[in-house]
């Protein structure tokens, strides 16, 4: 167990060195405070709004529901859209150019779209999040589907399996592992589009908050608010990588 | 290309496999078509052991992926115990040179999915698969996945798998060359053994001269590309299907004059690169 700690410690040091560095240079007064606030200011800052019940806490909670309503529709809809393209011609031939012109457009330029068909509240925020992720999801799950070893299918057909058992039984699961990679990538996006979205126009969520007190001159507050999304995403992709492991135990 | 009317078959009545004027053309998305058999007829008898030998490329898979029926049939017939090919079925079992399990399924489940398709009831599904798996050696291995499995173990389960629907015909791609040697010397003598105690007609491709005439009644050797049948060797010795067989004077003779056959093909498949 402490040695796990410990190996834990040693793969991140090159944080921890970081944050001597950070910590090292403010105190010294090499760049100043407006550029760079004490990473201890942050820190206690970071507490102070931790406890605050309209502080960190709210604001994140409210950043993480919009990012998984958002992703959780998109890992519905792609998949099934995805994976239908993939083993179906014709809606192959009817969803492909949508994705192909869709794909290269950055999302983020969809804000005020969504700002003006929906409006400003929750729904417009979560669409932009839905359609941001929904792209790499049904790109991964087509790519996924497509590249099924033949063998894998021929054995089946080979022992009886329908068209349908087949999709279901043998298909969907051999294509999963990499299913599930797309939707890590998913998740990354939908972490960007919270808080862009945010930024632009809320009156709640992290990015919201990150905004308002960078504006309001507390710079300790807003890094406090940047570390905190980050600290999320981060913990995010490792709870990711940790169910992904469980479900696809049968790897090596 | 057109398909020969069923009716003209001379296959049609007839137990084992008959494959008559079968071409079979691969059409690239870019680039030339490339003929991988030509006009190919060959008969194999019911409950006959029969190896496709010839040099790579020269559409020995190709032709028992038709017999198969996992890709449609360009031009000729090929009929299985008297019924026409036309697309997969568990009559036909198949063995790949790389095993095709199903990853996520423990060695159980391997074998037992072609029973459920097979629609039999659970106890007599649970039982077949257990007896399957004994007789391939993986008992304590049945919650095991395929990752965990070498080479020779996964290739077991895999016939195991097959051999659990019980198919009247054993389609085997290369199932051994993807294993080491001792491992494959060994499987060859399992398959002895578990073919002389059911025989079932058996179509075993492989580039091995040596397995081929050990394991076969008879070896046919193909050209190289475009394949065609150049020569079937006769590989029976009398007391049947023995691993022993291959320390005879006779054996030794036998796999020195198919090997000449296929160097010539290999020597002309070499040149016309």
């Amino acid at each position: 167990m402490t040695h796990k700690i410990i190996a834990t410690l040693w793969r991140y040091s090159p944080l921890l060195l970081l944050a001597a560095v950070w910590e090292g240079v403010t105190q010294a007064h090499l760049v100043s405070q407006y550029a760079l606030p004490t990473l201890s200011g942050v820190l206690t800052s970071m507490w102070t709004l931790a406890i605050d019940p309209d502080g960190l806490v709210y604001h994140t909670s409210r950043s993480i529901m919009r990012g998984a309503a958002g992703l959780g529709a998109a890992v519905v809809l792609g998949t099934t859209a995805g994976v239908l393209m993939a083993w179906y011609r014709p809606v192959r031939l009817l969803l492909k150019p949508f994705i192909q012109m869709f794909y290269p457009l950055p999302k983020s330029a969809l804000i005020p779209l969504t700002i003006m068909w929906i409006g400003l509240g929750d729904p417009s925020k979560i669409t932009l999040i839905f359609i941001g992720s929904l792209l790499p999801i049904v790109v991964s799950s087509f790519n996924a589907t497509r590249g099924v070893d033949s063998v894998l299918i021929w054995s089946a057909r080979g022992m009886g399996a329908t068209d349908r058992e087949l999709l279901w039984e043998v298909v969907v699961p051999a294509a999963l592992p990499e299913i599930m990679n797309g939707y890590r990538v998913a998740l990354a996006l939908c972490f960007i589009l919270v808080v862009a979205g945010e930024l632009i126009i809320a009156n709640n969520g992290i990015g919201f908050l990150i905004n308002f007190l960078g504006e309001g001159g507390d710079y300790k507050g807003m890094f406090a608010g940047v570390i905190t999304i980050s600290l999320v995403g981060f913990l995010a992709d490792r709870g990711y990588i940790m169910l992904m492991r469980r479900i696809l135990i049968w790897r090596e | 290309m057109e398909t020969q009317p069923a009716a003209a078959s001379a296959g049609a009545s007839r137990a084992g496999i008959v494959i008559e004027d079968v071409m079979h053309e691969y059409r690239p998305p870019r680039g030339r078509p490339v003929l991988a058999l030509d006009r190919l007829n060959l008969e194999v008898k019911e409950r006959e052991f029969i190896a496709i030998l010839g040099p790579s490329g020269c559409g020995k898979s190709t032709l028992l992926y038709l017999m198969g029926g996992f890709m449609p049939l360009q031009h000729g017939q090929i009929t299985v115990n008297g019924k026409v090919v036309t697309g997969p079925g568990p009559d036909r079992g198949i063995v790949f040179q790389h095993f095709a399990l199903f990853p996520w399924k423990t060695v159980r489940d391997n074998v037992l999915y072609g029973l459920e398709k097979q629609r039999l009831p659970r106890a007599e599904r649970e039982d077949i698969a257990k007896r399957f798996i004994d007789l391939v050696g993986l008992k304590g291995f049945e919650d095991s996945y395929p990752s965990q499995l070498s080479g020779g173990m996964k290739q077991r389960v895999a016939i195991a798998r097959t051999l659990a629907i019980d198919p009247d015909t054993l389609l085997m791609d290369e199932p051994f060359g993807a294993l080491d040697a001792q491992t494959r010397s060994l499987m060859q003598e399992e398959l002895i053994a578990i073919w002389n105690r059911s025989p079932k007609t058996v179509v075993f491709v492989t580039h091995d001269v040596r397995e081929a005439v050990l394991l076969a009644d008879r070896v046919a050797v193909m050209t190289a590309r475009p394949g065609r049948l150049k020569e079937i060797v006769d590989t029976k010795f009398p007391g049947g299907l023995d691993p022993d067989i291959a320390r005879t004077k006779e054996f030794i003779e036998r796999v020195d004059y198919t090997w000449n056959l296929v160097r010539e093909e290999a020597v002309r498949a070499e040149r016309e690169k």
